[in-house]
């Protein structure tokens, strides 16, 4: 939409500044990973090493677990999502009926409302149903917030996809399934790839919710956040979130590719 | 080869059930419905309950026992003086929180939609979209780093010579503290930087709604480019502004990592639901606390609703 009019000065400054202040600190992290010092966090680093990395990958026996678990977490919980979200797309773009409007908000419910409250609800109610904490209490959490994601996107690109196409293959003698297979799967192929990256970069990063639902299990952002509290080796907490950033970097990326020429942008539903 | 496999599939039971689906659009309804509703209807909303029903329990004084029986004295206990210190001190921060995340988030929305070249706005976009993605930890994480007293801000202070401004907003009463990593103000950047690209994007889809056609005639009618800001654009844009609210304050009234990591030990409405929760072993109180982000969202949400700003979700 730029008009050739010009840019006031003022305008930019606050752009750029702000753009800055969310991508700086992200930028200190990596820089962190290869101090020296690991006691503490002065800056300018006094000496820099990258023996952190091998101590990460070598020395912490208490790391692999934790990124196995997430990353099985992850994936069931994207799966479910997937078929969840994509039939309440459908639902909602196919047919008019009582409460569809509902259907967004309780939808959205489980991020809009801090996690906190998603958490201790689900918790109590795993207390109450006397259902004890496993893999699959997690799996149940992160399920209920990663169906919204899914179904955002789904829905734009439903809103998108015209709806006499479904027609015309009805028309045309496919019957429901084929055309389920050959003009509708086809449609929202890569809304789905793109809802599923992001619910999986959604999981994947989860703490406040797995807190209360976990039992014993530590996912790999639990491992962190006691590594926050309690540090043992900081420069390694750096490493492996060096990692974290880089292996959820991949999923939005591919995200937002596989979205790019259209307008439900991927992401706007977080 | 599309049409051979198309004809060969069109036999048996598998088209027998999807033409009865077709001729049943109800049926397919159930169907597609079904299994969304059930788990977020009931796994969700019926976890929400059992959390609701549960602040009407109450612990026994002497016991320490949670007793199963309708009573109004948790929320006689929420209602104190210092459960209401938390409350308040929470909120007065959700809403520092989310104008402070307007103000910067603004601006930005405002260059991508009305200036940046279509390059530029994808580059932005994404900008902003890998933040809000990459991981919430790390982020906070990050801001420990810097905010520590031997960290970043401080070197940098003292470079600029700028070391009296930090002291002298760290001597401030109330908001100051120790060091920035310890006082309400750390905690406060950390929540804005967390959650300001929830309102970057609801931002700009509203403003993407504004039809280019008002403010030509704005403009044809006379006006300023700054008065049309005023009284076009920026009126237009207000349903964005309260949808990226509906994620800055909700998320903040229930965050309890931020200012665990980043803050004095003063609690919030989060850190309280968990201390009672957890060490303390009130369920009734932990839930009764959790009654405050969902009512004033829930009233959030329904004049968000009718001011529109769903659309800009």
């Amino acid at each position: 939409m730029s008009s050739g009019k010009s840019t006031p000065w003022a305008l930019r400054l606050a752009t750029f500044a702000g753009m800055l202040f969310l991508h700086l600190p992200l930028l200190f992290i990596l820089l962190y990973a290869f101090s020296a010092e690991d006691k503490s966090f002065v800056f300018p680093i006094p000496e820099f090493t990258a023996k952190w990395f091998s101590v990460a990958w070598n020395d912490r026996p208490d790391i692999w677990p934790a990124l196995a678990l997430s990353v099985k977490v992850a994936l069931i919980a994207t799966l479910i999502a997937l078929v969840l979200g994509s039939l309440a797309a459908a639902a909602v773009w196919r047919s008019k009926f009582f409460g569809r409007d509902s259907i967004s908000l309780l939808l959205i419910l489980p991020i809009a409302l801090p996690g906190i409250i998603t958490g201790i609800a689900l918790r109590s109610a795993f207390n109450l149903a006397e259902i004890s904490f496993s893999f699959w209490t997690i799996v149940v959490g992160h399920a209920t917030f990663c169906v919204v994601v899914v179904y955002n996107n789904v829905l734009a690109r439903f809103r998108r996809t015209a709806g006499n196409l479904i027609e015309a293959s009805m028309d045309l003698g496919a019957n429901g399934l084929q055309t389920l297979r050959h003009i509708v799967l086809p449609n929202i192929a890569t809304a789905l790839l793109a809802g599923g990256m992001l619910a999986f970069a959604l999981s994947f990063d989860e703490v406040v919710v797995t807190t209360f639902t976990a039992g014993q299990q530590e996912t790999l952002p639990i491992w962190m956040l006691g590594e926050l509290m309690r540090p043992r080796q900081r420069p390694v907490t750096n490493v492996v979130a060096v990692f974290v950033i880089a292996i959820t970097f991949i999923p939005i990326m591919l995200a937002f590719w596989l979205t790019r020429d259209t307008q439900d942008v991927a992401g706007s539903g977080k | 080869m599309q049409t051979a496999a198309i004809t060969r599939e069109s036999h048996g039971v598998a088209h027998a059930i999807a033409n009865a689906l077709y001729r049943n659009p109800r049926l397919l309804l159930a169907l597609l419905l079904g299994p969304p509703l059930i788990w977020l209807g009931i796994v969700y909303l019926g976890s929400l309950f059992a959390l609701l029903a549960q602040s009407f329990f109450h612990l026994d004084d002497f016991s320490g026992v949670v007793i199963h029986e309708f009573s109004l004295k948790t929320y006689a206990h929420l209602f104190t003086g210092a459960n209401m210190a938390i409350v308040l001190r929470t909120v007065a921060m959700a809403a520092a929180v989310t104008f402070a995340c307007i103000a910067i988030a603004y601006p930005i929305a405002y260059y991508m939609v009305r200036h940046a070249s279509s390059k530029m706005k994808a580059l932005l976009f994404l900008g902003v979209m890998l933040p809000l993605w990459s991981s919430y930890l790390v982020r906070v994480y990050a801001w420990k780093l810097i905010l520590a007293k031997e960290g970043v801000i401080t070197w940098f202070a003292e470079r600029l010579h700028l070391t009296w401004l930090l002291d002298g907003l760290l001597a401030i009463p109330t908001i100051g503290g120790p060091s920035l990593s310890t006082s309400y103000i750390g905690t406060f950047i950390v929540f804005v930087y967390i959650w300001v690209p929830y309102m970057i994007l609801p931002i700009v889809a509203a403003l993407e709604r504004v039809p280019k056609s008002l403010i030509e005639a704005s403009a044809d009618l006379g006006s300023r480019p700054r008065d049309t800001f005023r009284n076009v654009i920026l009126p237009l844009s207000v349903p964005g502004m309260v949808a990226g609210s509906i994620f800055t304050f909700s998320l903040t009234l229930g965050d309890y990592i931020i200012p665990n990591i980043v803050g004095n030990s003063r609690p919030f409405i989060g850190m309280a639901v968990l201390a009672q929760q957890g060490t303390a072993g009130n369920i009734p109180l932990a839930a009764a606390f959790t009654m405050w982000p969902i009512v004033i969202m829930g009233v959030y949400l329904i004049v968000a609703k009718r001011k529109g700003a769903f659309e800009a979700l």
